[in-house]
């Protein structure tokens, strides 16, 4: 036997045997020992606890996974993954253990120095009302006597951020809120309060509280899907709907894989899984990233496009497919496809331009042929390929309203072989063809250029058309033999001109753009299409931030959906986008959205997309000298104005949502009305129109439009979304600002907006928060009120990424002083209304409302063309040519009471989510019995709603996904429309009613409904659009298809009617900045993006210590090795950030996985953990958003028009902010706090 | 033939994604106390790095360890007993609390309780240890995801005789994580070290705990461990360390880091051994010949004569029936997939690891050749963007043999099931092409992919 080394060793080890009760082996080398371990019992005892209570992590984090948490004494001791979601199936892997570091940090959270747990108003602030009080004895008139002061009003708005918080009562600071609101709804209107909660799938009950007071009292809800430029444009653009993606458990069944954008670990922690997993089934796994991201460890590929060029990656892609798939040898997998379920087939009108060559233009509709049937303007046309005759299919918007549509909104085509190009006519024979003018946007200075490439035609009487196939062949640069125009030359070498680079969108065009090499490019294509083909479209693009937080995102996207769509992966498990930024999915939507917005009270809400709302209310407008004659494609569709003048325009026109709305009180413009003696709207529409009333947009400065009383819940707006942060510091809440921009010079001002002389500082009355941790938001709230956390109430939490609904649980009550949202917002609503009695009373209210998506208001702009009728192009008729407008009666002392008990309206008007149906009087009865019936007030006889549970209860009862039976009978209505089957998907589940009680056993899976585009029959994994497919559902599209051209004046305008790659903006040519790569006295000058953190879900947990712990302790940005050796950077030094838009004071995290030219800094590290004063104006540094600022496009306000109609989070411009570029240098002076 | 059972773990790197959830869940669970702030019984390395703490991995400066002798007898690296109580008041071969870390928090309650000032308030970090501002210059896990590299990873101890190989440049960048607990090793030297004779190996299932009423806090534990999974606890002024969460296991429970494990790459299982082999296989001569001198000693429990000899030594029935369940027993015997960890260190750790594959493609991406092709796919492992030899100096002592097999085994499942996954007939001769059956490959993938919460432990 071996030995150990000598005598004495064996003599020492051996004689522990004397010693203890344990064994010794017989080498000597180690003990063993049996029974008698007293020594660690303590283990034993730590390992012990009461309880253990399921709940979640209830904002801000859309992995929705189910947690045990532990209890012991009274006391939650630590959190672990629950583990017992229902299989995915035997042959696939399980959604267990779901989680990240994060959740699994939350409960320090729980008893942490930074918990809020008590009510706080700023001392300055608090003196002011007490002593106003004392004098005036009613609250309302004591806060009217402050803010109308000015002195005192600038005194405590200055005072924001900067200390001085003091404790005060739960009852005295509710009364300053209840007071504040009344006080701005009895002086300015309701529409002049907002409020700000997001993503309500996570924590929805919570978000319904606040939600819910406020749009009872007429006050407007901010959206975020399209704020936090998480809302891809392009998703409504292209499949009418807001988003739909797979969940990740459908990752396992792609065949090929992209990651775009998306660094799937760290921003998807949970379900990274399901990615690495299916990797060991075949599937080819290709990560596209600038840096070498986390996930492309897992990679089979590493694709490095430089920083926002990915859009021309994705054209190259497009452009190898379209060449080798369906013009080099055709493939009947992705032809079917095509005809039936997108535009490619349908007939585009080309107009000429003047000089020989046509522009593209509108779908060639029935209406255009003289047809007369009901919508007949609104059903796009195609060519029979086997007749060559004009033919009408059925299934677009104008099948889907009015009588004559009635069971023929579906996809069937029938006799109809739509003809995908006009290439050949219908017996074989060559067509004409013309040139036309395409747009190239890809030089330096992102300006447009054009380029003749022909398409064949058809002559429709005297309207000359192709297909959108034939432009998008055009648009891609794919030739065809015989047609005219700039195409990429070949050679013997190269016959496919893929080594050309002088032409959009070859291999070698994208590698100058993006640094990718062709010949990678070239074979990533081929291999997507022939997977796609080998598989029956499982192909999948999992698309994430790095890709959809640029200005053009919307472009970046549309490329993208090309790839997916072409080759028939969309409506496909294992296929399609998987669009995973901000993605969010309240599955019980109906109940939900009648709860949170008051719909079984008051209809239509107030909805205000909320980049809009800042742009204009934070005066980034007036910075904005990027004019909307940058972004026309040299077509002067936007001549003369600003962005601005196009957002004034918009929102005349009914497009978008504009809150505050007019320049009068909406309640006192009913008034006026009936003084008057006309109907409230004839008299908005006459006022409007002789220039007497104008909108609030149309002049922001002026003091009567301004925003007054804000409140934000589930939220750190200033810490996180909000993009130029330091303009929000100065023009919103009228504190020190680092913002050093200069404003428009005159010439590059609005032109339809009133140019004030000096910015508005300072507009909002009161910023309330309710928290349960201090933020960026909270220190500079006027009141923080203590929020109960995601272990200390009940609630309900879904996501797109499983199909799982599970609750959060109370593992001790809210301690201290802390309360659920659900019963702050309560005793806000009481009080409200208590005051209301001798302030409000009963007010009628007019509220404006953009054209809907999902109805027939879609239908409002013909063709897509423009008609202002402020020019007089077209007469003001609500719901038209302008918002609706409608009429709200609202008891304002009755508020508390309705917010605690279910409304009327349900089963008087029935309930509709997008644009179907429900009856629900049955399931208001069961209600009744289910959460006990109200007695007496104004809910007299209707189902209580007082607690939290009982609005669960309430929102899992009026859902389809749900509710069994209202899937089933949604689906019957729609059957009724479509004229095919389609309840039989949800009929396996018609009796299953999901109770709160079950979600509290364990997470439980939903049920297929018309809520949703998937199927999730018979066990499936969901996956978006598989409805639409496989029955032949039509998109909420004007055509019915994924359409991948869009004809409204401005994007035709735009150049973007078809997918075109555009640069990043340019941001030196914009705005002055220095170029990147540029080294002089502020440093380098270097790309800035924000992406999402490892160790932070936006900007919580940045703070937490474990999280902290495990990363650099503080504020951090990451930068290239050689960048940071170009200005002497290294590893942890103190550098400073600056731009136009303000500073950063950070430390520096040097790596060469960064490529050069772009710092990370990962976004909402909000600006309280170790920030030092910056150097350059001694002041606290800055968070990531000092250094963005917002910039809308254009196309995200373009509304009536069938899927560019508003909705809530449906469409909206993007609060962008990847564009934006910095100086960045070592810190030379002392660091001081 | 000594029969002993074993708890150990496999740990499939292939599919760790560095998250750290495994960390946060331990030290909530176990190690959130005073006098163990700076402690994570469960860390998570990003490789190329520095480790926790420290480069702990070099031993020529910790002295960790087992060596081998001339006279093929093992002795512990840092020297004898004998010299181990020469000098037990003072360890130089302790690691210092900069090369784990100096713990700290932060003044939160100024972000509340601020007084009106002239600027937003701040909360900056204090130290745990003297309560005194502080300049946060390294955590837990400073070098993560390669932060810091030039400084850092470059200093990797695992470089070493591959340092032509590497460069740390954006173009050839890799990472992967490395996440670590107690090794519970068959030839624990830090039980060996112990002065006081408080570390034990438990008789029933091999788990290595620290006797909290005898330890008296010499330390030697700590220098003993190469991996430095042994922590002082400066409050009690006793050793600590990962205890495999046996209050948990012992009522079937997976430990706290494997059930948490959101990348579902833990394995727990039983092992059976050969007590009498040990010393044995720890003493070969060639560091090359340890990973299969460990595997030796383990035994088959599906061979009846192994569970004989089991049931003689008192290992009861139920638990030879998990020890032949045991995924931990496929993944390193039957597949040869796993790798223990460090074997040189000749300490026959039981926490092993399957290699992490990846991305293959990229060094052919130019050509247009398409790697994923079996034609190409082994010629392709061996130009990984993560150097073999490195793998080789963390799992087999440098030798890229073992490595490259189960890389390339990796590899050709994948291609195998491509096959079924897209209904196409499989393809026998890949399987064999890395001597696995058809039905051994398709278990492996169901063993590694699907991976059910009952079979991974």
């Amino acid at each position: 036997m071996t030995d150990l080394e000598n005598q004495l060793q064996r003599t020492l080890i051996g004689s522990r045997r004397f010693f203890t009760k344990a064994e010794v082996s017989d080498d000597q080398r180690t003990l063993h020992k049996k029974g008698g371990r007293e020594g660690d019992v303590f283990y034993r005892e730590r390992w012990s606890h009461d309880k253990v209570v399921r709940s979640t992590h209830g904002v801000n984090c859309t992995g929705s996974c189910s947690w045990k948490v532990y209890v012991k004494d009274g006391i939650i001791t630590w959190e672990a993954q629950q583990t017992d979601y229902p299989s995915a199936g035997p042959d696939r892997p399980e959604y267990e253990p779901r989680g990240c570091p994060r959740g699994a940090a939350f409960s320090w959270y729980t008893y942490s120095p930074t918990r809020v747990r008590y009510p706080y108003v700023r001392g300055v602030l608090l003196d002011m009302f007490r002593a106003a009080k004392q004098q005036y004895g009613d609250p309302v008139v004591a806060w009217g006597s402050i803010v109308q002061d000015e002195e005192k009003a600038r005194v405590y708005k200055k005072a924001r951020g900067k200390g001085g918080l003091v404790r005060a009562t739960w009852e005295e600071v509710v009364e300053i809120v209840a007071a504040a609101h009344v006080y701005t709804v009895k002086r300015w209107g309701p529409d002049r309060i907002a409020g700000f909660s997001p993503i309500p799938a996570m924590s929805q009950v919570s978000y319904v509280s606040g939600a819910r007071f406020l749009e009872l009292i007429g006050a407007p809800m901010l959206s975020f899907y399209d704020w936090y430029a998480d809302l891809p444009n392009a998703s409504p653009q292209m499949f009418g709907d807001q988003t739909d993606v797979p969940e990740s458990g459908d990752w396992w069944d792609a065949g090929y894989l992209f990651m775009w954008g998306s660094n799937v670990p760290v921003t998807r922690t949970p379900d990274a899984h399901w990615m690495t997993e299916a990797r060991y089934r075949g599937q080819k796994v290709v990560a596209v990233a600038p840096d070498y991201a986390e996930n492309v460890k897992f990679a089979d590929e590493w694709v490095s496009p430089a920083p926002g060029t990915d859009g021309a990656l994705a054209m190259a892609m497009g452009h190898v497919v379209l060449k080798e798939f369906f013009v080099d040898s055709t493939t009947p997998f992705f032809e079917t496809y095509n005809k039936q379920y997108t535009d490619l087939p349908h007939l585009i009108c080309l107009e000429p331009d003047g000089s020989g060559a046509y522009r593209p233009g509108k779908f060639l509709v029935e209406g255009d042929l003289g047809g007369d049937s009901e919508n007949a303007m609104w059903k796009p046309a195609v060519i029979d390929a086997t007749t060559g005759e004009v033919r009408i299919p059925q299934g677009s918007i104008g099948d889907r309203f009015g009588d004559e549509g009635l069971g023929r909104w579906n996809l069937e085509l029938g006799d109809i072989d739509p003809a995908l190009s006009m290439y050949r006519d219908h017996q074989g024979g060559t067509r004409e063809s013309v040139e036309v003018e395409l747009p190239r946007f890809d030089a330096a200075d992102g300006k447009v250029i054009h380029e003749r490439r022909g398409v064949p035609i058809a002559r429709v009487g005297d309207r000359v058309v192709t297909t959108v196939l034939d432009l998008m062949l055009a648009q891609y640069g794919v030739a065809r033999d015989g047609l005219p125009g700039t195409w990429p030359r070949t050679s013997e070498s190269d016959p496919h001109g893929y080594d050309d680079p002088s032409v959009p969108a070859t291999p070698a065009w994208q590698e100058q753009h993006t640094g990718v090499p062709a010949a990678q490019v070239t074979r990533i294509a081929r291999e997507w299409a022939e997977n796609a083909i080998d598989t029956n479209g499982r192909g999948m693009i999992l698309m994430g931030a790095g890709t959809n937080h640029w200005f053009h995102s919307d472009q970046i996207y549309r490329a993208m959906l090309v790839l997916t769509t072409i080759t028939g992966c969309q409506g496909r498990n294992g296929g399609g986008w998987a669009h995973y930024v901000g993605q969010e999915k309240v599955r019980p939507l109906m109940g939900f959205q009648h709860m949170a917005f008051a719909l079984d009270w008051q209809r239509p809400p107030r909805h205000m997309n909320q980049t809009a709302y800042w742009y204009v209310n934070t005066s980034q407008y007036r910075y904005d000298t990027f004019d909307a004659d940058d972004l026309d494609a040299g077509t002067g569709v936007f001549a003369g104005k600003t962005v601005m003048d196009l957002l004034a325009q918009s929102v005349r026109l009914g497009w978008t949502p504009s809150y505050p709305t007019f320049n009068r009180s909406s309640l006192s413009l009913v008034d006026q009305a009936e003084e008057a003696g006309q109907a409230p709207a004839d008299y908005v529409v006459e006022q409007l129109k002789s220039g007497e009333l104008k909108f609030a947009v149309e002049d922001p400065e002026a003091e009567e439009n301004h925003p007054r009383v804000l409140s934000l819940w589930r939220s750190n707006l200033l810490g996180s979304s909000a993009k130029g942060n330091e303009y929000f510091l100065r023009h919103l809440l009228g504190t020190d600002s680092a913002e050093s921009a200069q404003e428009a010079p005159p010439g590059k001002r609005p032109r339809d907006v009133v140019w004030a002389d000096k910015a508005a500082e300072g507009r909002l009355d009161l910023l309330m928060t309710i928290d349960f941790r201090m933020t960026s938001s909270t220190i500079l709230s006027d009141v923080v009120l203590p929020a109960a956390t995601w272990y200390e109430k009940h609630d309900l939490n879904t996501t797109d990424m499983h199909p799982f609904i599970h609750s959060f649980n109370p593992a001790i009550a809210p301690p201290w002083q802390t309360k659920t949202d659900w019963e702050a917002w309560k005793a806000i609503a009481k009080r409200f209304s208590e005051l209301a009695v001798n302030h409000l009373g009963t007010r009628k209210d007019l509220v404006a409302k953009p054209l809907w998506h999902d109805t027939p208001e879609a239908m409002a702009t013909v063709h897509g063309e423009v008609k202002d009728w402020k020019t007089g192009e077209v007469d003001p008729v609500p719901g038209k040519t302008m918002p609706v407008l409608v009429v709200a009666e609202r008891d304002f002392t009755a508020v508390h009471e309705k917010m605690t008990s279910i409304g009327p309206l349900i089963e008087d008007l029935g309930m509709v989510t997008k644009g179907v149906p429900y009856t629900a009087g049955r399931e208001i009865d069961i209600l009744r019995q289910r959460n006990g019936v109200v007695h007496g007030g104004a809910g007299d006889g209707q189902p209580r709603l007082e607690t939290d549970i009982q609005c669960a209860e309430a929102i899992l009862h009026l859902s389809g996904t749900t509710n069994g039976h209202l899937a089933t009978l949604g689906f019957k209505n729609l059957e009724k429309r479509t004229g095919t089957e389609l309840h039989d998907l949800s009929a396996e589940h018609e009796g299953k009613q999901i109770t709160f009680a079950d979600t509290q056993v364990a997470p439980v899976p939903v049920i297929t409904s018309p809520e949703w585009s998937g199927s999730e029959s018979g066990g499936r994994r969901y996956a978006p659009f598989t409805i639409n497919v496989e029955r032949k559902k039509p998109f909420h599209t004007l055509t019915g298809r994924q359409q991948f051209y869009v004809d409204h004046d401005w994007f035709l305008g735009m150049g973007e009617a078809l997918p075109v790659y555009r640069p990043p903006l340019n941001m030196s040519a914009l705005f002055g900045e220095a170029p990147i790569g540029e080294v002089n006295e502020l440093g380098v000058s270097v790309r800035y993006l924000t992406p999402h953190n490892k160790w932070s879900i936006h900007s919580e947990y940045q703070d937490n210590l474990f999280m902290l712990s495990l990363s650099r302790g503080g504020q951090s940005v990451w930068i290239s090795d050689r960048d940071a050796a170009k200005v002497g950077i290294k590893d942890n030094d103190w550098i400073e950030m600056v731009n136009r838009n303000g500073v950063v004071a950070a430390r520096a995290i040097v790596s060469h996985r960064m490529p050069e030219g772009t710092v990370f800094m990962h976004h909402a590290q909000d600006r309280l953990i170790d920030v030092p004063l910056t150097e350059r104006d001694g002041k606290r540094g800055g968070i990531h958003n000092s250094l963005t600022r917002t910039l809308m496009k254009p196309s995200h306000i373009v509304g009536g028009y069938a899927q560019l109609a508003y909705f809530f989070n449906y469409i909206g411009p993007t609060g962008n902010n990847r564009d934006e570029v910095t100086m960045i240098r070592k810190r030379t002076a002392k660091v001081e706090y | 033939m000594r029969v002993m059972a074993q708890m150990a773990m496999v740990m499939n790197l292939d599919k760790c994604i560095g998250c750290h959830t495994c960390s946060v869940t331990c030290k909530q669970a176990w190690t959130n106390r005073t006098g163990m702030e700076y402690v994570w019984f469960n860390n998570v390395e990003t490789r190329p790095g520095l480790g926790y703490p420290r480069t702990y991995e070099d031993q020529d400066e910790w002295q960790g360890g087992w060596v081998r002798k001339p006279n093929g007898r093992l002795a512990l690296k840092a020297g004898g007993r004998l010299k181990k109580l020469l000098s037990i008041f003072s360890n130089p071969k302790l690691p210092s609390i900069e090369d784990y870390y100096e713990p700290w928090t932060y003044d939160y309650e100024t972000l509340l309780n601020s007084p009106a000032s002239e600027n937003f308030p701040v909360a900056r970090p204090k130290s745990l240890l003297t309560g005194k501002d502080m300049q946060v210059q390294w955590s837990a896990n400073w070098d993560d995801d390669l932060g810091g590299s030039q400084e850092h990873a470059a200093r990797d101890v695992m470089f070493k005789g591959i340092e032509d190989k590497v460069k740390l440049e954006f173009e050839e960048t890799f990472m992967f994580y490395l996440p670590r607990i107690c090794e519970h090793c068959l030839n624990p030297s830090c039980a060996a070290s112990c002065p006081s004779g408080a570390i034990y190996k438990r008789a029933e299932d091999g788990i290595v705990l620290v006797d909290q009423d005898r330890c008296r806090g010499w330390r030697m534990c700590v220098s003993g461990c190469p991996y430095k999974k042994v922590y002082f606890n400066h409050k009690t002024g006793k050793a600590e360390k990962c205890t495999f969460c046996y209050p948990r296991i012992e009522v079937g429970i997976p430990t706290v880091c494997a059930e948490t494990c959101v990348g579902r790459l833990r394995y727990i299982g039983l092992m059976l051994y050969d007590a009498d082999a040990v010393l044995e296989a720890a003493a070969v001569e060639d560091d090359h010949d340890l990973y299969e001198a460990q595997r030796s000693v383990f035994l088959d429990p599906r061979d009846p004569e192994v569970e004989q000899a089991a049931l003689a030594a008192g290992i009861q029935a139920d638990w030879i029936e998990a020890a032949k369940k045991s995924p931990v027993l496929r993944l390193i015997t039957d597949y040869k997939v796993a790798l223990p960890l460090h074997p040189e260190y000749r300490t026959m750790p039981m926490v092993w690891y399957i290699p992490p594959l990846s991305p293959v493609v990229d060094v052919v991406k130019e050509t247009g050749e398409d790697a994923e092709d079996r034609g190409n796919l082994f010629a392709a492992i061996d130009t990984l963007r993560i150097p073999v030899e490195y793998l080789a100096n963390l799992f087999t002592a440098g030798d890229v043999e073992p490595v490259n097999g189960v890389l390339k085994k990796l590899a050709a499942m994948r291609s195998y099931m491509r096959d079924i996954n897209l209904g196409r007939e499989p393809d026998a001769s890949i399987p064999a092409a890395v001597g696995m059956t058809e039905e051994e490959m398709y278990e492996m993938f169901r063993l590694l992919a699907i991976a059910k919460y009952a079979d991974r432990y």
